[in-house]
């Protein structure tokens, strides 16, 4: 059974997508559980998984059982085995999370809506498990189009902000299929490992470079990286909240993987970091995607919004710690997608909470709102310290590998980025706080306060342990951060970085 | 050093959060003032059960989890962090009782949301003086802040508002963009941040460096209010006064030189600040913090106020004493640290009780209150000698003690800067009591009538003022513990 653990995590979710499609035409009230058991077989595997990998090593798991290159290799190592294991949780706690909001938000299509939350959990899980660079890109698609059909359910803006999400995210996966393109026209083969075993005679021929290139836009582009960020925030934020907290934790974050698994294994360190020597001139992009993802979600006054640029201020974390191109800079960037997953999820989930109860999230909507969710609100600040960056939150821990890759690798601007950013979420997060637990001001010096007090209207309980289970998250792996970084990620980096 | 590994540290640190859920769910307001009392009877139990182990040179450690080499969760017992969280302590459990005579006096709103944010404080406190390392110190150092943002911000209106948004503009982004980045340097170089008995930063660096993470290092505590990140203190005097007592007297103001002490001795050493020659500057900022902060309390007409720019004047000489170098010094300005708490937290007391029992907050009013409340003017006088040095109170001796280091380190200037300040201090304080006993029936603004605040109020004001006098005869632990952090520095 756990033999075939890389490939349930994968089919099981697939044809329960089908499955519950169909159970739709029957009852509706059987989508849930069919969702509930795929997932949680998906999770179950995955972490079943990284633990075989934590055992016994890199497994690759052959699709058919027709041998690399001809045939579509699974290939798991330390560093997908944890993003593994990020991904199926996330989904499923969501799901979890998510299901009376679905219910209220679009009562007549929760089949549908399963159905397309489902194949896209498939995408990425598959985006993340696969060795095929072109399968990949298969699998980026799944994700992609499954994603822009949830997101298009939102608001009325919505459909026309996935709309914008299509064209720019179908021009990224474009981009990243011409490179595999001119990878398979110089190599000869799709699989990843195959490709990096054939590439060090090539480091110099021009269409490798290009294909690099190409790649990495295509990347970028479907990571929202600065400056090509502009479909994010609003295809995020007039999202169904159920939409926004699975794909706004999970798809930038599973986008950096694929950058760094391009880095790691296709085309190889040494050919990203030596060869090309682009890191100071991609560190500098990443700053101003930080800087900028924070001067632009300081100008919001509407809590979903103002995420989504903070999401793409951690985008530029991400980046940048990658192409520090030294270990801490690369555990930080490893790091930082556990981290950034939970921690987004964590945050939009109160936001789920939030339009549940009181169908608004601009900042007027928020005034006194600790009297009527204080649970939520106290889930919503154990996310807003991680995010800015406190012990021992997991945040202060990745910010901590990041900035201590920018000192080693003498990128200040990078560690200066990084400060900025936290201070900045400091300002972003406490003028939330300020709002929820002291708006509306009284004038007689807050005497008296108790007289009228709001009565408790708290999110129902299915959405609230969910949201308790990512919080207290936070805070374990933050503590645990010693455990993860020495006994997976230190492995899922090559020794030759340093 | 004898070292034995005991979760206590931890127990004292928690011990205050683990009460939390008892405060929330309390209906009855006695019930919850109750466990507050437990819990501050505790946590000052287990911090006393290891005083003895202290004495004898022996340092209780404990690891919490450890994410990298010499950077762990991790607590340390020794001689400094036990004086300081003795202090701590031992005056959660007088303000609780004085928080409720003062809450209760002035029908305060949120007094739940007041009495978990203020444990929670003491948790954080705590953790900062039994912290091992760097790392542990900055963790309770942020949570400090963060547990004291409701507090000062406690009445909800206009004004609490902006002085809490000042707070954390000035503590956490101090502490984020200073603290932050100078920690993570000095882990880059030395590959450690627990703090050593003479720092872990020697022979790591050039000097310009050694000095721009001193720099940092110093302001980025800026809990310590030397000039000029001060200003957030006098404007966090809007919260209620037992949290100005407790927290912006003792408690934070506290962590924050304790924090640059343990920089200057743990962190850098002290070996290393002579041979670089650092000494001087340490002085002058502490000298000019002192000398501005004493002459801007002269203007001052509200009375929480004044207190405020005195106690960043006083906190100054805690950064002061170690500046020396010498050991008299050192010895002074950690002793500081226990007298200075103990007077200061009588004065506000004394401050907050003229409030509750008069509702007057401003000196040019208080013309003839020794009439009215002559306990609390008696225990206002014997503290505000205290803070000027002058015996028969605690105060004298860190005060005798820094003047014999200043003597020790040959620094004259330093002495003057000693002298006049006490003569600043008298300047301030001796006219409040002098108005107060000592007007003509005419000037007298109050009736000739004894009406005192509530006991709750009364009684704790009058035990630290007594305390502060007996500290003058007997100021042990205080100071076995003082001389035998200087003893471990110096190695005699």
């Amino acid at each position: 059974m756990s033999q075939q653990y890389p490939a349930l995590l994968v089919i099981v979710p697939l044809l329960s997508a089908f499955m519950i499609s169909g159970a739709g035409w029957v009852n509706k009230r059987l989508c849930f559980p069919i969702a509930v058991a795929a997932l949680g077989v998906a999770a179950y595997s995955c972490i079943g998984l990284l633990l075989r990998v934590l055992d016994e090593g890199v497994i690759v798991y052959k699709l058919g059982g027709w041998d690399p290159p001809v045939g579509i290799a699974y290939y798991v190592d330390h560093l997908n085995g944890l993003v593994l294991a990020v991904v199926s949780v996330v989904a499923f706690l969501n799901l979890i999370a998510c299901k009376k909001s679905i219910e209220q938000e679009f009562p007549e299509k929760t089949g549908p809506f399963y159905t397309l939350y489902v194949l896209m959990v498939t995408g990425l899980l598959g985006i993340v498990v696969t060795g095929d660079a072109f399968n990949l890109y298969v699998l980026l698609e799944i994700a992609a189009l499954t994603g822009y059909g949830l997101l298009a359910m939102g608001e009325e803006r919505a459909p026309l902000a996935a709309l914008n999400y299509l064209y720019m995210g179908t021009i990224g996966a474009c981009f990243y299929l011409l490179g595999v393109g001119y990878l398979y026209i110089v190599t000869g083969s799709l699989n990843m490992v195959d490709i990096a075993h054939i590439l060090p005679d090539l480091y110099q021929s021009k269409a490798v470079l290009a294909a690099f290139i190409i790649c990495m836009v295509g990347v970028w582009l479907k990571m929202a990286f600065f400056p090509l960020h502009a479909w994010l925030p609003n295809a995020y934020t007039y999202a169904p909240s159920a939409a926004s907290s699975l794909i706004a934790p999970l798809v930038t974050k599973v986008m950096i993987y694929v950058m760094i698994r391009l880095i790691l294994t296709v085309f190889t360190p040494e050919f990203a970091f030596n060869v090309l020597a682009v890191s100071k001139p991609i560190v500098w992009l990443a700053v101003i995607a930080i800087v900028m993802g924070a001067i632009l979600a300081l100008a919001e006054r509407n809590l979903k919004k103002m995420l989504t640029y903070v999401i793409v201020a951690e985008v530029g974390y991400m980046v940048g710690g990658a192409w520090l191109g030294n270990r801490a800079g690369m555990t930080g960037a490893i790091l930082h997608i556990v981290n950034d997953a939970l921690m987004t999820l964590c945050v939009f989930l109160v936001v789920g909470n939030i339009v549940y109860k009181l169908k608004g999230y601009a900042f007027e909507d928020l005034k006194g709102l600790v009297r009527k969710m204080p649970f939520t609100m106290g889930a919503f600040v154990i996310g807003a310290l991680s995010i800015i960056g406190v012990p021992p939150t997991c945040g202060f821990f990745s910010k901590w590998y990041l900035i201590s890759g920018a000192i080693q690798a003498g990128q200040y601007a990078f560690m200066v980025a990084l400060l900025f950013s936290s201070l900045v979420n400091v300002v972003l997060f406490f003028r939330v706080i300020e709002i929820c637990y002291y708006e509306p001001f009284s004038e007689d010096h807050g005497h008296g306060h108790d007289h009228h007090p709001e009565p408790m209207a708290e999110a129902p309980l299915t959405m609230l342990v969910p949201l308790f289970i990512v919080a207290a998250g936070l805070v374990l792996v933050g503590i645990y951060t010693g455990d993860i970084v020495n006994k997976i990620i230190e492995f899922a980096i090559p020794k030759g970085i340093v | 050093m004898e070292t034995i590994t005991s979760i206590k540290p931890l127990l004292a640190v928690l011990v205050s959060l683990l009460i939390t859920p008892m405060l929330v769910s309390s209906r009855a307001p006695n019930v919850r003032e109750a466990w507050t009392f437990v819990a501050a009877v505790a946590k000052f139990l287990i911090v006393l059960s290891m005083l003895p182990t202290i004495l004898k040179g022996t340092e209780i450690v404990y690891t919490v989890a450890e994410f990298l080499p010499g950077a762990a969760i991790k607590f340390r017992v020794d001689a400094l962090g036990m004086l300081f969280a003795l202090v701590s302590s031992s005056l959660w459990i007088i303000t609780s009782a004085y928080s409720i005579g003062y809450m209760r006096g002035l029908k305060e709103h949120s007094q739940t949301r007041y009495f978990v944010f203020f444990a929670f404080a003491l948790s954080a406190t705590i953790g900062v003086a039994f912290s091992a390392n760097l790392l542990t110190l900055y963790l309770f150092y942020e949570m400090l802040s963060l547990a004291t943002y409701p507090l000062v911000t406690h009445h909800q209106d206009h004004e609490a508002r902006s002085s809490g948004r000042k707070y954390l503009l000035y503590i956490v982004g101090t502490s984020i963009g200073f603290v932050l980045p100078a920690m993570l340097i000095s882990y880059n170089l030395a590959g450690t941040l627990e703090f050593g008995k003479q720092g872990f930063l020697a022979g790591t660096g050039s000097k310009p460096l050694m000095a721009i993470l001193l720099v940092l290092l110093i302001f980025g505590f800026a809990k310590a209010a030397i000039m000029p990140f001060h200003s957030w203190l006098p404007a966090a005097m809007v919260a209620p006064t037992p949290v100005s007592a407790l927290l912006h007297a003792v408690a934070v103001v506290k962590v924050g030189v304790f924090s640059v002490v343990r920089v200057l001795t743990g962190v850098f050493g002290t070996d290393l600040l002579h041979s670089l020659n650092f000494g001087p500057f340490i002085l002058l900022i502490a000298s000019v913090t002192i000398l501005v902060g004493s002459f801007i309390a002269l203007s001052q007409n509200e009375l929480k106020r004044l207190l405020a720019f005195s106690t960043i004047a006083q906190l100054s000489y805690v950064v002061l004493g170690v500046g020396l170098l010498s050991p008299k010094g050192m010895t002074g300005g950690m002793v500081h640290i226990a007298m200075h708490a103990f007077g200061k937290i009588t004065l506000f007391f004394c401050a907050g009780a003229i409030a509750v029992a008069t509702g007057k907050k401003h000196i040019s009013q208080m013309v003839g209150i020794g009439r009215r409340m002559p306990v609390t003017m008696a225990a206002f006088f014997v503290a505000s000698l205290s803070i000027i040095g002058m015996p028969p109170c605690g105060g004298f001796v860190s005060k005798w003690y820094l003047v014999l280091g200043s003597l020790e380190a040959h620094q004259m200037p330093i002495l003057f800067v000693l002298l006049f300040s006490s003569l600043l201090n008298a300047a301030y304080f001796m006219p409040i009591v002098y108005r107060a006993f000592f007007c003509r029936p005419a000037e007298a603004m109050f009736e000739n009538r004894v009406q005192e605040a509530p006991p709750f109020c009364v009684v704790p004001l009058v035990i630290t003022a007594v305390i502060s006098v007996i500290l003058l005869f007997y100021p042990q632990p205080f100071i076995s513990l003082a001389t035998m952090v200087v003893q471990g520095i110096t190695g005699t």
